[in-house]
């Protein structure tokens, strides 16, 4: 089976200090991949230079495209890496309004890639948006309302809603669940799950909460200093870590 | 007169802008930057528009200002002055009669004609600006034609109002590349854009200069489901009759009454006189 | 009896202690057993000894420090993560002790979920867990809650339905009848018979000896492959 994303050996530094350092990994099909580690660990320049918001010191990042096949998407023009930028992919960041037009109604807000990738019918666009708004459960009577007017965790379900309007195939995530309250994580958690397996979806969700990648990734990396550290299963990284690093993370975790 | 250099501006200035309007024409709807120079009136009195006006002026031009459509009104009058006093040119009112004409929120009525110049003046000319307002953003987006954005601020106006509700300013799509801002024009007059003159545009304090060619292909954005209207008030004017112009609404009197007229002065004054076909 | 779906030769356990000075700690060592379709193989020995630990090395949650665990065509102790995925999805089953689940979501999708992800319709795997969980006596008014605040005898029966609602060829139960009454334990032997029935290979903890002696073809001490006896 081809991987649809092959990263291999990526590598960003900030002048003497590292970044990520010689990472490589594949992501097959619906699989959903998880990245952990503490803050100024690098899984955050990692998942930018992969999504091409970041251009790597050395690297490729394999995408293998409807079209062409495998493509390093490093060395894609910019044109071809943004159209992947809104079709292909889709990338859901940690606050809601660094995802969101917030001066944009929420239907507005979902229908921009559907525009974006030459939509002119607005009937079309607007029953779009409305599906997308019941699937994240937000209720349609909202279309009109601007971002501003929800609660953060409907923002970050717009968010989700206005990345998935196209049918992506790959979605990076950003601490996706960072800033929510519990209670509503878990409704997040569920909606993000069905929507995996649904639409066949697979992420990459960078966080630093173990329990988030326990319930949502297949697949699990841990990170320190740049480099990763250990890689495998989830719950098998989880209950029987092998680095010396991972366990005291796994260890460090306050339990309820 | 001796106290200035023609046309106000100094020689190697006007070839700074002339390079400019070169490359604008050479790329129909591209925003070239250019340095801006002081000019002796204030930014939004269409500084921009002046130092284009300046730059392409000979002493043979025989300039007409319009000020939304009238030629009588105070800023159209006092740049119409500026350029006699600082280039001594010959002036006029009538369009026809002018080879450049510079303006501010109007196309004349009478189809321009090949030797002539159309100059605008331009508050904002970046059309994605009140969506991005990132100017290395927007500069990205029309680098990369990416132009989703546009078509979201059309779909806001007609998810609030309708329709369609952007009646001035209306972004259109130059010769199926560039997106561009056709300065605060009414879209009634969207449609006269493809002409046989040529379109240059000057925003003095934004620093750009973006231009048309003739017979450039100048196209509204719209919706399939909501395509573009070039829209005017649904009345005739008063004064000449006109069912097919442009009309500004004129308050008459306190008691609400008000009348509709051409805002092409040159234009009703004309029908009027008989020298413009009815 | 056929060949052996769960095949297990040579394996060791070790962990490493980083944070406590590098200790290593040898748990097992040349475990080896086999269990054949429709064959109940029961693990026993003292706790401690390390019964769960040979279920999560076979689960693929541990990882064997050597030798072969091989579930169908998959050596465990060597597959990749994404041939794991794939044989838990559909080979291989697991019954836990404990209950791990996304807050807030409905029991019935809980136990639907396994099927979902193997693309069975919605309508379907729903009406199949709802069927399971009536069978397991779980009352219908709880079939739209959240097992979270489930207790103990109602989070094993969700445990219990959301492992037997895809009928797989290999099973692994961890005390499945604990904490049952009379009545549920004896619809869970039920379950497990038909599992043997339709041709499943099952490893199983029972320290429930009647329910060991009904459904156990033979019984493994994981003693046999401590450390100190090897």
């Amino acid at each position: 089976m081809t991987p649809l994303l092959s990263v291999q050996g990526l590598t960003k530094r900030y002048g003497r200090h590292v970044g990520c350092l010689d990472v490589s990994f594949d992501l097959f099909p619906g699989e959903v991949m998880g990245i952990v580690g503490e803050s100024g660990s690098g899984k955050s320049t990692l998942l930018n230079c992969m999504a091409g918001h970041m251009v790597p010191d050395a690297g490729r990042v394999m995408f293998d495209t409807r079209t062409e096949g495998p493509v390093d998407t490093v060395a894609m023009a910019e044109p071809a890496r943004r159209m992947l930028g809104r079709t292909d992919w889709a990338f859901v960041h940690q606050h809601a309004r660094d995802g969101l037009r917030m001066g944009v109604s929420a239907g507005g807000n979902v229908g921009e890639r559907l525009m974006a990738v030459g939509a002119r019918n607005y009937g079309a666009i607007r029953t779009a948006a409305g599906d997308w708004l019941e699937r994240v459960e937000i209720s349609v009577d909202r279309i009109d309302d601007r971002p501003g007017t929800f609660s953060g965790g409907m923002q970050q379900r717009l968010q989700i809603a206005r990345n998935l309007v196209t049918g992506p195939r790959l979605v990076f995530m950003d601490e996706p669940t960072g800033g929510l309250d519990v209670s509503v994580q878990a409704r997040l958690l569920d909606l993000l799950r069905g929507l995996v397996r649904k639409m066949g979806l697979s992420a990459v969700i960078v966080t630093h909460d173990l329990a988030v990648v326990r319930l949502l990734a297949d697949r699990l990396m841990v990170m320190k200093d740049g480099r990763v550290v250990e890689a495998g299963l989830t719950d098998q990284v989880l209950d029987d870590p092998q680095h010396g690093y991972t366990q005291l993370l796994v260890s460090s975790v306050l339990q309820v | 007169m001796s106290d200035y250099n023609f046309a106000y501006l100094d020689e190697q200035t006007k070839r700074m802008i002339r390079r400019a309007i070169l490359k604008g024409l050479a790329v129909p709807g591209y925003q070239v930057p250019f340095a801006s120079r002081e000019m002796p009136m204030p930014y939004g009195w269409g500084t921009g528009g002046v130092q284009v006006t300046a730059a392409i002026m000979v002493p043979e031009d025989r300039l007409k200002v319009i000020d939304q459509g009238a030629d009588d009104t105070t800023n159209a009058v006092s740049i119409r002055k500026f350029f006699q006093r600082t280039a001594g040119v010959a002036v006029t009112e009538r369009t026809a009669e002018a080879t450049v004409i510079q303006t501010r929120h109007r196309i004349p009525e009478v189809p321009l004609t090949g030797g002539q110049i159309l100059v605008y003046q331009v508050p904002i000319p970046e059309p994605l600006r009140f969506l991005e307002p990132s100017e290395i953003e927007t500069r990205r987006m029309h680098a990369l034609e990416d132009y989703g954005l546009m078509h979201v601020k059309l779909y806001e106006d007609i998810a609030r109002h309708g329709a369609i509700a952007t009646s001035y300013a209306y972004p259109v799509k130059v010769e199926g590349r560039y997106v561009m801002d056709p300065s605060p024009i009414p879209k009634f007059d969207n449609p006269k854009m493809e002409m046989d003159a040529i379109q240059l545009f000057g925003a003095g304090r934004e620093q750009r200069i973006y231009a048309l060619p003739p017979h450039t292909r100048v196209v509204s954005l719209d919706f399939e489901d909501f395509p573009f209207e070039a829209s005017k008030a649904d009345h005739a004017c008063a004064l000449c009759g006109a069912a097919d112009s442009y009309l500004d609404e004129v308050i008459t009197d306190d008691a609400g009454g008000r009348m509709f007229v051409c805002s092409d002065t040159d234009f009703c004054a004309g029908r009027r006189t008989g020298e413009v076909a009815a | 009896m056929g060949k052996a779906i769960i095949a297990i030769e040579g394996l060791s356990k070790t962990f490493t202690l980083h944070n406590q000075g590098g200790v290593v700690i040898e748990v097992m060592r040349g475990a080896a057993l086999t269990v054949g379709p429709g064959e109940c193989v029961g693990l026993v020995g003292a706790s401690g000894t390390g019964k769960s630990t040979l279920m999560r090395m076979v689960w693929g949650n541990y990882l064997a420090a050597a030798g072969r665990i091989v579930v169908g065509d998959l050596d465990v102790a060597q597959a990749a993560p994404c041939e794991i995925i794939a044989l838990r999805r559909r080979t291989l089953g697991y019954v836990s002790q404990f209950l791990r689940v996304v807050p807030r979501v409905a029991t019935v999708d809980v136990v639907a979920e396994p099927l979902l992800t193997l693309g069975v319709d919605e309508a379907e795997a729903r009406g199949r867990a709802m069927a399971l969980l009536s069978r397991l006596n779980l009352p219908e008014a709880l079939w739209s809650l959240s097992p979270t605040t489930f207790s103990g005898g109602e989070q094993q029966r969700v445990n219990i339905a959301r492992g037997f609602v895809h009928p797989c060829p290999a099973l692994l139960l961890d005390e499945p009848t604990a904490s049952l009454d009379a009545r549920n334990r004896e619809v869970v032997l039920g379950l497990i018979e038909e599992a043997k029935a339709r041709g499943a290979a099952i490893l199983g903890i029972f320290h429930d000896e009647g329910a060991r002696a009904r459904v156990c073809d033979r019984l493994v001490d994981v003693a046999d492959f401590a450390p100190a006896a090897a």
